[in-house]
C-alpha cells in the first residue's frame, strides 16, 4: 500500500470521529443552555403565587368594646394606636359563619385571617377615624394556609390528613367564593414591608433598602480608592519593581479568595478590632469594597492602557504635567471603560451573600433600616434565610426575591454592555 | 459632635481655605507690577486646601479608630474586679455596661452599682476623648492652614507639591491592596494558632470525628476527639470533584466549539448566554439546589430502588438517598463553575496562533515529511516548544479539524486550560452557598454522592453564625479552617495564575 491509500483507509472513520466530535461541542452548549432556562423558568414559575394574594371580604363591626375602648365621641390618634384590633376580624367571620361552635372548627375559621389582619384594620382606622362605632365593609389578608389553597398550591384531592386545610376550611372558602367574598389581589405589600414571620406578611423593603445602603458604602469606598490605586500601578509606579509586583500578585491573588474568607476579615478586623456596629450595612458595605476593588482595579487599568500613547504625548508635549495629562485627558477618554468594569463589580456585590453571612447580616430584621447604621439584611441574604423557612409561602417568596434580585442584576450588566459598546473608541 | 459632623466642618473649612490661598495668588497676579506665579493659582488654592484638611483628618481617623480602646484599658485599669477579669468574661462584662452607657444613665436599669460606676467612667472618658478629639483636629486644621498661608510666595511651587501628594495619595490607595492581604492572614492567623494550641495539627487535620457543637459545655472533658476534620477536606474534595466532572468536559467543549467551529454569528449570542451562568449569585444557585434538583436527585435514587425491587434482587441494597446530596451541590457547581472554565479556555484557544492550525491543515494533506521539517521550524521560529513540534510531524496527512483541535490547538493551550481548571478548583472549594443549601451539616466520611457531606465552608458558616462567645474553642476551630481555606485557594490561585502568565508570554 502506498500512502495515499493508507490515507483513504482511515478516512471514512476520521470524518466520523470528526462528525462525533462536532455533535458533542453541539450537545455540551445545548446543555448548558437548557439548564440556564430551566433554572431561570423553574424560579420563574415559582415565583408566581407570591405576587398576589387572597383578600376575604367581610363587615367589620368596629365595635367599641371588642376594640376595648371608652365610650366616647373622639379618640386621640394614641388611643386609636393602642387600641386592640384582635378581635375585630374574628368576630366578623363567627358573624358570617354562624354555625360554627365548636372549639377547634372556631380556631380554624380565626386562621382564617392572616395575624396581620389587625394591623390593616388598625390602620384603616387611624385613616378613618369615623369609622369606630360603624360597621365597614372592608377586604382582610387571608391567612396563609388559606391562601396557599386558593392559589392552587394545597390540592383538595389529596386526603385530609395530609393536607394542611382541612375539609371545613374548604368548605368555608367554597361558600365565600360562591358569594364573590374571597379575592386574589396584586401583593403590595410584597414590595412594602419588611421581613416577617409570617409569608402572607413578608416584603423585601427592608431587604431592598439595605441593599441600598450597602451598596452606597461599597461604591462610595470601592470606587475612589480602586481608581487611584489603578492609576498609580498603570502610571507611576517604577517597572520593574519588587514591591509593586507584590501589590500586583496581590490584586490578582485578592480577586480569586473565597469571599467567605472576607467575612472573616470582616468579623475579626472590622466588628471585634474597630467595633463597628454588627448586622449594619456599614460593614457589609466595608467587606464588599474589599471584594470588589481587584475587580474595578483590573478593569481600570485595562481602560487605561487603552488610551493610545499619541494623546498622552501630545498633552505632554505642550506643556502639561504627568498628573494633568491623566486628569484632563487620560482618565476622561478611559471613564467608559472603568465605569463598566465598575458597574460589572457592583452586581457582582449586590449579589454576594457569604461573607455577609459572617457579619451578623443574616439576623431577623423586620423593621425597614434606616440609615448605614442600622441593623438589615440585603437582598441575597433574605432569600438565603426565607429559603431556610419551614412554611410554604415561603417557597414562592423566596423565588419572588429571586426574581427581583436577578431583574436588578440584569439591568446592571445591561447598562454596562451599553456603555461600552456606545463608547467603545478603537484607537 | 458625630465624627461625620466633624468631617463636614473639615470639608467646609477646606474649601474656605482653597478659595483664601487662591484668592491671594490671585492677588499677587492682578498686583501692579504682574508678579509672574510659578503654578496656577488653582493649584495654590489645592495646596492650601490639603493643608487644611489632610494632617487633621489622619488624627481624626486615628483617634476614632484607638480610643474605644483606650477608654476600655483605662476603666479596667481602675477597677480591680474587672483587671482579675479573663478576656472572654470582661468582654462580655464590657458590652453590659456599654448597653448601660447607650440606653442612657438616668435609667436606673441596672441593679449592680458597680456597672453604674463603671458606665459613668466611661461616659466622663468619653467626653475628655471627645473634647481633646475635637480641640486637636481644629486646632490643626488651623494651623495647617497657616502654614500654607504663610507658605506661598509667588515662586512657592506650588503644581510640584500639590501633585506629590496627590501621587502619595494614589499610592496609599494601592497599599490597601496590601493591607487587605494583611488583614486576611491576621484575622486567621492568631485564632488558629490559639486552636492548634489545644488541638494538635495532626488531629485536626486527619482526625475523622467532627463535632464541635459537643465541646462548648463547660465542665466537659475537652472533646479531643471532635475537631477531627478530615469529613469536612473529605466533603469538600468530593463535591469539587463532582464539579470537575460536570464542569470541565462541558467548559472544555463548549470552548473548543465555540473557538473552532461556531460561525461568528452564533458565537457572539451563545457566549454572552452562557456567561449569564457566571453574573447569576450563588444563593440563588443553592436555592436551586436545595428545591430542585436535591429532590430530583433524591427521587432518581428511589426510582432506582424501586428498579432494583421488582427484580426481586437486591440490586442497589443499602442505597441511601438523602434529600442533600454531595450530587445534587455538585452538579449544580458544576454548572456555576462551567461558564468560568468556558471563557478561559476559549481565551487560551484563542491566543493560539493560527499559523500552527493552517500548518496543521495545509502541510499535512499534501507534503511529505522533509517538508514538514524544513518549512514548519522555519516558519515559527521560536514561537512554539519542542514538544509541540514533536506533535506536529507525527500528525497524520490531512488532519481534520478535530485532529487539529486535539493533536495541534489543545496541546498548545494546554498550560492554559489547566491554569484554568485549577482556578476554577479553588472557586469550588471557597464556594459556600450551594453546599451551605444542599448538601447539608451531617459530617459523613463516604464516597457515595447521594448521602449528605459537609465541606469546610459550611462548617465555617455554621460554627461562626449565631450567639457565639469569641474565645471558645468552636469558634476558633472556624478560624482554623478559614486559615486552611484560605492557604489552599492561594497555592492554587499563585499556582494557575503562574502558569496562565508563563503561557501568555509564550505568545504575546
Amino acid at each position: 500500500m502506498n500512502n495515499l491509500e493508507i490515507v483513504k483507509a482511515g478516512l471514512n472513520k476520521r470524518y466520523a470521529k470528526e462528525r462525533r466530535f462536532k455533535f458533542y461541542g453541539i450537545f455540551s452548549i445545548s446543555l448548558s443552555m437548557l439548564f440556564l432556562f430551566f433554572l431561570l423558568f423553574d424560579i420563574g414559575a415559582k415565583s408566581i403565587p407570591a405576587f398576589t394574594q387572597t383578600y376575604i371580604n367581610l363587615d367589620i363591626e368596629f365595635d367599641k368594646k371588642l376594640m376595648k375602648l371608652q365610650d366616647q365621641d373622639s379618640y386621640s390618634e394614641e388611643t386609636l394606636f393602642s387600641a386592640s384590633y384582635s378581635k375585630l376580624g374574628r368576630n366578623a367571620l363567627y358573624k358570617l359563619f354562624p354555625e360554627v361552635t365548636e372549639r377547634k372548627q372556631k380556631k380554624a375559621l380565626r386562621q382564617m385571617l392572616s395575624s396581620g389582619a389587625r394591623y390593616d384594620l388598625r390602620d384603616a382606622v387611624l385613616e378613618n377615624n369615623d369609622y369606630v362605632g360603624t360597621t365597614q365593609n372592608l377586604w382582610v389578608l387571608a391567612g396563609d394556609d388559606i391562601d396557599a389553597f386558593v392559589k392552587g398550591l394545597i390540592d383538595r384531592n389529596i386526603p385530609e390528613a395530609d393536607r394542611r386545610v382541612k375539609d371545613y376550611q374548604v368548605e368555608w372558602v367554597d361558600t365565600l367564593e360562591a358569594q364573590n367574598k374571597i379575592e386574589r389581589r396584586f401583593n403590595i405589600n410584597f414590595f412594602t414591608s419588611g421581613d416577617s414571620r409570617e409569608p402572607e406578611q413578608a416584603g423585601i423593603l427592608g431587604a431592598l433598602k439595605g441593599s441600598f445602603y450597602t451598596m452606597l458604602v461599597t461604591l462610595l469606598l470601592s470606587f475612589p480608592i480602586a481608581v487611584s490605586a489603578a492609576i498609580y500601578l498603570e502610571e507611576f509606579a517604577p517597572k520593574n519593581n519588587w514591591w509593586i509586583d507584590i501589590i500586583e500578585i496581590n490584586i490578582n491573588n485578592l480577586a480569586a479568595v473565597p469571599s467567605i474568607v472576607f467575612g472573616i476579615l470582616g468579623l475579626a478586623v472590622y466588628i471585634n478590632l474597630f467595633g463597628v456596629p454588627r448586622s449594619a450595612p456599614l460593614v457589609g458595605g466595608l467587606v464588599l469594597t474589599l471584594m470588589t476593588l481587584p475587580t474595578i482595579i483590573i478593569s481600570t487599568r485595562a481602560a487605561l492602557k487603552s488610551v493610545p500613547p499619541s494623546i498622552r504625548e501630545a498633552a505632554l508635549s505642550i506643556g502639561a504635567s504627568k498628573m494633568q495629562v491623566i486628569t484632563h485627558h487620560v482618565l476622561p477618554l478611559a471613564m467608559p471603560g472603568i465605569l463598566t468594569g465598575s458597574i460589572i463589580g457592583m452586581a457582582q456585590a449586590l449579589g454576594e451573600t457569604a461573607p455577609l453571612l459572617m457579619i451578623g447580616m443574616v439576623a431577623f430584621v423586620a423593621d425597614i433600616p434606616q440609615s448605614i447604621l442600622d441593623p438589615a439584611t440585603v437582598l441575597p441574604v433574605q432569600v438565603f434565610i426565607w429559603s431556610d423557612s419551614p412554611e410554604r409561602g415561603f417557597i414562592a417568596l423566596t423565588s419572588a426575591a429571586i426574581v427581583t434580585l436577578l431583574v436588578f442584576l440584569f439591568f446592571m450588566n445591561l447598562v454596562a454592555i451599553v456603555l461600552r459598546k456606545k463608547f467603545e473608541t478603537r484607537w | 459632635m458625630s465624627n461625620l459632623e466633624i468631617l463636614l466642618i473639615l470639608i467646609i473649612a477646606a474649601a474656605i481655605a482653597y478659595y483664601a490661598t487662591k484668592r491671594q495668588a490671585q492677588s499677587w497676579q492682578a498686583s501692579r507690577d504682574k508678579t509672574k506665579l510659578d503654578s496656577l493659582p488653582n493649584y495654590y488654592g489645592y495646596f492650601g486646601a490639603i493643608c487644611t484638611l489632610l494632617p487633621a483628618l489622619i488624627v481624626l481617623s486615628f483617634w476614632s479608630f484607638i480610643e474605644g480602646n483606650i477608654i476600655s484599658a483605662l476603666v479596667v485599669s481602675k477597677f480591680e474586679r474587672l483587671s482579675a477579669l479573663n478576656a472572654s468574661d470582661l468582654s462580655l462584662v464590657m458590652n453590659e455596661i456599654k448597653i448601660i452607657v447607650e440606653s442612657g444613665l438616668s435609667e436606673k436599669n441596672s441593679n449592680d452599682l458597680f456597672y453604674e460606676k463603671a458606665a459613668v467612667l466611661i461616659e466622663r472618658y468619653s467626653l475628655v476623648s471627645l473634647f481633646l478629639k475635637v480641640a486637636s483636629v481644629f486646632a490643626l486644621s488651623i494651623l495647617g492652614f497657616m502654614y500654607a498661608y504663610l507658605k506661598i510666595t509667588p515662586r512657592f511651587k506650588a503644581r510640584k507639591k500639590v501633585e506629590k501628594t496627590a501621587v502619595y495619595l494614589l499610592l496609599l490607595s494601592a497599599l490597601v491592596a496590601i493591607l487587605t492581604t494583611a488583614g486576611i492572614i491576621f484575622s486567621v492567623l492568631f485564632e488558629s494558632i490559639a486552636f492548634f494550641s489545644q488541638i494538635s495539627i495532626f488531629d485536626f487535620v486527619f482526625g475523622t470525628h467532627w463535632s464541635p457543637q459537643i465541646a462548648i459545655r463547660e465542665g466537659q472533658v475537652s472533646s479531643t476527639g471532635g475537631f477531627g476534620a478530615f469529613p469536612l477536606f473529605w466533603g469538600t474534595i468530593l463535591i469539587s470533584i463532582i464539579a470537575m466532572i460536570v464542569a470541565a468536559p462541558l467548559g472544555l467543549i463548549s470552548a473548543i466549539y465555540l473557538a473552532e467551529y461556531a460561525q461568528p454569528k452564533i458565537r457572539n449570542v451563545v457566549k454572552p448566554i452562557l456567561e449569564i451562568l457566571a453574573g447569576v449569585p450563588t444563593v440563588v444557585y443553592g436555592f436551586f439546589a436545595a428545591l430542585t434538583v436535591g429532590p430530583m436527585v433524591s427521587g432518581f435514587g428511589d426510582r432506582l430502588n424501586e428498579f432494583g425491587m421488582s427484580f426481586e434482587i437486591e440490586l442497589f441494597a443499602g442505597l441511601v438517598v438523602s434529600s442533600e446530596s454531595a450530587l445534587a451541590a455538585g452538579l449544580v457547581m458544576g454548572m456555576m463553575i462551567m461558564p468560568f472554565i468556558l471563557s478561559l479556555s476559549d481565551d487560551v484557544i484563542n491566543a493560539v496562533p493560527d499559523s500552527l492550525r493552517d500548518g496543521s491543515i495545509a502541510m499535512g494533506s499534501t507534503k511529505s515529511e522533509t517538508v514538514w521539517k524544513v518549512v514548519f521550524p522555519a516558519a515559527l521560529p521560536g514561537i512554539v516548544g519542542g514538544f509541540l513540534l514533536a506533535i506536529s510531524r507525527s500528525i497524520a496527512m490531512g488532519s481534520t479539524k478535530s485532529e487539529t483541535v486535539w493533536k495541534v490547538v489543545f496541546p498548545a493551550a494546554l498550560p492554559g486550560i489547566v491554569g484554568g481548571f485549577l482556578l476554577a478548583i479553588s472557586r469550588a472549594i471557597g464556594e459556600t452557598m450551594i453546599v451551605l443549601m444542599a448538601a447539608g451539616v451531617a459530617a459523613n466520611l463516604t464516597a457515595n454522592p447521594l448521602n449528605s457531606v459537609t465541606t469546610v465552608t459550611t462548617q465555617i458558616v455554621v460554627l461562626l453564625t449565631g450567639d457565639q462567645e469569641f474565645d471558645s474553642i468552636k469558634t476558633l476551630s472556624a478560624f482554623a479552617l478559614a486559615l486552611g481555606l484560605f492557604v489552599t485557594t492561594l497555592i492554587l490561585n499563585i499556582l494557575a495564575l503562574q502558569i496562565v502568565r508563563r503561557y501568555r508570554e509564550q505568545y504575546e
